[in-house]
């Protein structure tokens, strides 16, 4: 139960971090809304609730401080200046880190810690200083016991006077429910003492006239029998005397009879109750002076009124306030919905294979329904893939994160510009590209925006501008990372691709071409590992993990002005468009985005280079041809006929190369099966899917493909053939 | 008949866990996720017991105790006030309200339900 109740706080977690988060961004933006600063406020105090519950010290200790100094910015005591609210913005990712730590274990960075702390707690005023958080003295019986366990066995006997103010009852304490907490706790006598009840005539129905003389004989200690008259400190003449109590009590309640006079022994604090110069902590008596209204039967009708407008209330809740209601579903379940739909639409085609297969005479009336079914089911996708999909804004927000992280790191003033945060994106997408996007993003401030001095040098502002944008592009979404800096160092990426081999000597490349050589598997720029973007992967992981999820990724750059990353990606994982092929007597499915152009060969296109290198000429230029079947092993080399259809795919360095099929069948949207779990995974194939006809196909890879054909001709061949072309 | 508490909470976290102590304990639970929802929720809900948060969006804890003592005939319902503040004026500002009595977050079960029988009697 408390496992899931814990779950329960990480997600609140995540949402409360975000809403600090976007709070403070906005109030870093110039928002100093009293309605921004409160739901930060209330959102990190949230959080500190919550962590108190689980017992999480070091991030209660942590949210009580921030929340310590924002209480100070709500109060308008202090002024939100850039140095505070880069603090804050700093402990809010630390907040992100400590609930991570929390959740997930591991290690927080204790100096990192310990120098928010520090920085935090200038802010702080001195009185507020004390940051222990327990309970009140609320201990009830158990837990006391836990604490006190040899006292537990002696019984002792309290005399207890209590005579309750008027002003307890308009708080909604009752004596008998106080009496019965004692009860509880041992053997109790009550008896009333009615002296001060004046005459029938002379009473003030609004005063307290009565009060109990308690006997109680009990294994408590002393404290858990104040306890239960808590609520009630001030509200109240109570006296406890236990009978036989130590000797250091006695020794107690002489000093405090020394200090307070005639004050009853067991009410240390409260001073006498008319006295107007109390402090109001812990003598409620004084704020009490203007008792709450008694109950008054006149009261009634008012009363009735509130009743009759409660059920309107209740309706109209939703639509009042707050953000459009939203259902929590297990995305086991969302999954399950959304193969179930795949499996639909599979069998729609299969359906309608098969009505085309029958030899009837009148099949146009049920093509027409088929039709019907088929926009029905596409309707369903579409509707149960949006349930999937997800704003990026919480990974933006991350990424607001990883460049202030990467800024400090690295001494460069940057500020990340998001644009698009609405866009919705499929769930297990926007998860998978957190650590690209963070990769990227760090590299620009590593590598893209320059030192400050050399900012200035070159004429631009001294802060660096970095601008995430999501938005979606005919069924892909687009999210571009744009810095301000100095762009690609062109002639040193090269010399660094020679040196590494990447390319040969003199090789020529196109200036977009040495830029998406950053890409190449091998390359880093970074002189040494710096302690940022150079974590021992180069820009060539990035690009694996947006293949990996069906994306392409591309850069552009402008020297002195900046450079540009492109991320093109589905909208969804589940189902893609695909090209039907024969491969060797088998079908299988080429993705469209990979394709650019289809064409049926002829000999005189085809031209052989070397011993096992042909290449395609396509308009007086020259692409490697990969031949599928044997790139898969399906076709022995000796059996080798000449493949009939050609697909012109293009890979994420601009590479063309021309994958030799031996025929097209169509053009559908197929659904995408894992082929985890089945098997292990095989260099060319990305997937599989079930055709219309029931058949499993094979979903493939382009790129791998090629990089696993040895006819695949290498990059600088196609460079040097298309130059003597 | 059980003893019915209306927790009004921000906290999904604090909710969930209340929930769960409470109706381990045999409470009948209700709860809203703010003060203005809380104080709408009243009539219709009719608890024995208020448990309210002070930091809440629309309408905070004091606004829910003094609404709610506002009407006469509620004032005989306990209100406890449960929240992480500490501050003896903010207590005082509670009490002043017509709070029944304070409790701190973190809670333990034993402390809460100790506090609820104190202002309810409730058997549980």
């Amino acid at each position: 139960m408390s496992g899931s109740i814990q779950d329960t706080f990480f997600e609140e977690c995540e949402e409360l971090l975000e809403a600090t988060d976007e709070g403070l961004s906005a109030i870093e933006g110039g928002d100093h809304d009293p309605e921004v600063v409160n739901a930060v406020f209330r959102a990190v105090h949230s959080i500190k609730g919550g962590a108190g519950a689980f017992g999480l010290d070091e991030l209660v200790a942590f949210a009580h401080r921030f929340e310590t100094v924002f209480d100070e910015v709500r109060a308008n005591r202090m002024e939100l200046d850039e140095p505070l609210i880069q603090l804050l913005l700093r402990s809010c990712d630390h907040l992100y880190s400590l609930v991570a730590v929390a959740r997930d274990g591991g290690e927080t960075d204790q100096a990192h810690h310990n120098m928010l702390i520090e920085a935090l707690d200038k802010y702080i005023p001195e009185e507020e200083e004390d940051l222990t958080f327990e309970p009140m003295g609320l201990g009830g019986p158990m837990d006391i016991g836990a604490i006190d366990i040899p006292q537990v066995a002696t019984e002792e006997k309290y005399q207890i006077r209590f005579h309750p103010l008027k002003d307890m009852y308009s708080t909604g304490n009752e004596p008998i429910f106080l009496f019965q907490a004692l009860k509880d706790m041992g053997e109790l006598t009550v008896s009333l003492d009615d002296t001060e009840l004046p005459g029938f005539d002379s009473i003030d129905t609004e005063e307290s006239y009565l009060a109990w003389d308690l006997v109680l004989t009990t294994t408590e200690p002393r404290s858990s029998v104040e306890a239960v008259f808590e609520f009630v400190e001030g509200l109240c003449e109570l006296s406890i005397e236990g009978d036989g109590d130590a000797e250091a009590d006695a020794q107690a309640l002489a000093a405090l009879e020394a200090a307070f006079g005639a004050a009853p022994a067991a009410e240390p604090s409260p001073p006498p109750v008319a006295e107007p110069t109390a402090m109001v902590e812990e003598t409620p008596a004084a704020p009490f002076e203007e008792p709450a209204p008694a109950p008054a039967p006149e009261a009634v009708p008012e009363t009735s009124g509130k009743k009759a407008s409660a059920p309107k209330a209740e309706t109209a809740k939703s639509e009042q306030r707050g953000p459009k209601p939203t259902l929590r579903v297990d995305l086991e379940r969302v999954d399950r919905l959304i193969n179930a739909v795949g499996e639909l639409i599979i069998n729609h085609s299969m359906l309608a294979q098969q009505i085309a297969n029958l030899d009837v005479a009148d099949v146009r009336d049920v093509e027409t329904e088929l039709e019907g079914f088929k926009n029905l089911a596409r309707d369903i996708q579409e509707g149960v893939m949006s349930i999937r999909a997800q704003p990026v804004k919480p990974l933006f927000q991350r990424m607001a994160r990883i460049v202030r992280e990467a800024s400090s790191a690295t001494e460069k003033t940057c500020k990340l510009v998001t644009e698009g945060e609405n866009t919705e994106v499929d769930k297990t997408v926007i998860e998978r590209l957190a650590d690209p996007l963070t990769h990227i993003l760090r590299n620009a401030v590593d590598h893209g925006i320059e030192k400050p001095e050399d900012r200035i040098a070159a004429g631009k502002s001294k802060i660096g501008e970095i601008r995430l944008t999501a938005s979606h592009r005919s069924g892909s979404v687009c999210i571009e990372v744009k810095d301000d800096g100095a762009g690609v160092n062109r002639p040193r990426v090269k010399q660094i691709a020679i040196e590494k081999g990447l390319i040969p000597e003199n090789a020529e490349l196109t200036d977009s071409e040495i830029d998406n050589l950053l890409f190449a598997p091998g390359f880093s720029t970074a002189k040494e590992v710096s302690n940022l973007s150079g974590r021992g992967v180069g820009m060539d992981v990035v690009k694996n993990a947006v293949t990996g999820l069906g994306g392409r990724i591309n850069i552009t750059s402008t020297p002195g002005k900046g450079s540009t990353f492109t991320i093109i990606l589905p909208l969804t994982l589940a189902v893609m468009d695909g090209m039907v092929v024969s491969v060797a007597d088998q079908t299988m499915v080429v993705p469209i985005t990979s394709i650019v152009e289809t064409m049926r060969g002829n000999d005189d296109m085809i031209n052989n280079l070397g011993a096992d290198g042909t290449l395609l000429s396509i308009r007086g230029s020259f692409v490697p041809i990969c031949d599928v079947a044997g790139a898969l092993g399906l076709r022995k080399e000796d059996n080798d006929q000449p493949p009939g259809v050609y697909l012109l795919v293009e890979t994420e360095t601009g590479q063309r190369s021309a994958l030799a099929v031996d025929d097209i069948h169509d053009q559908r949207q197929v659904v995408i099966k894992s082929l985890d779990g089945v098997c292990g995974e095989i260099a060319g194939v990305a997937a599989a899917t079930i055709l219309g006809d029931g058949k499993i196909a094979m979903i493939l890879d382009p790129e791998s493909i090629l990089a696993a054909a040895p006819s695949a001709a290498a990059f600088d061949t196609e460079r040097r053939m298309s130059n003597a072309s | 008949m059980k003893t019915k508490v209306l927790a009004i909470d921000d906290s999904r976290t604090i909710r969930n866990l209340l929930a769960a102590t409470l109706e381990e304990a045999g409470f009948e639970y209700v709860s809203a996720v703010d003060g203005r929802e809380g104080v709408d929720m009243y009539d219709d809900v009719a608890p024995d017991v208020v448990i309210t948060d002070i930091n809440m969006p629309n309408l905070d804890g004091f606004g829910v105790i003094e609404e709610l003592r506002g009407t006469d005939i509620n004032s005989k319902v306990p209100i406890l006030v449960l929240t992480t503040e500490s501050a003896p004026e903010m207590k005082a500002r509670a009490r002043n309200a017509g709070a029944t009595g304070w409790i701190t977050k973190p809670f333990d079960d034993a402390s809460l339900i100790f506090a609820l029988k104190r202002v309810t009697g409730a058997a549980a």
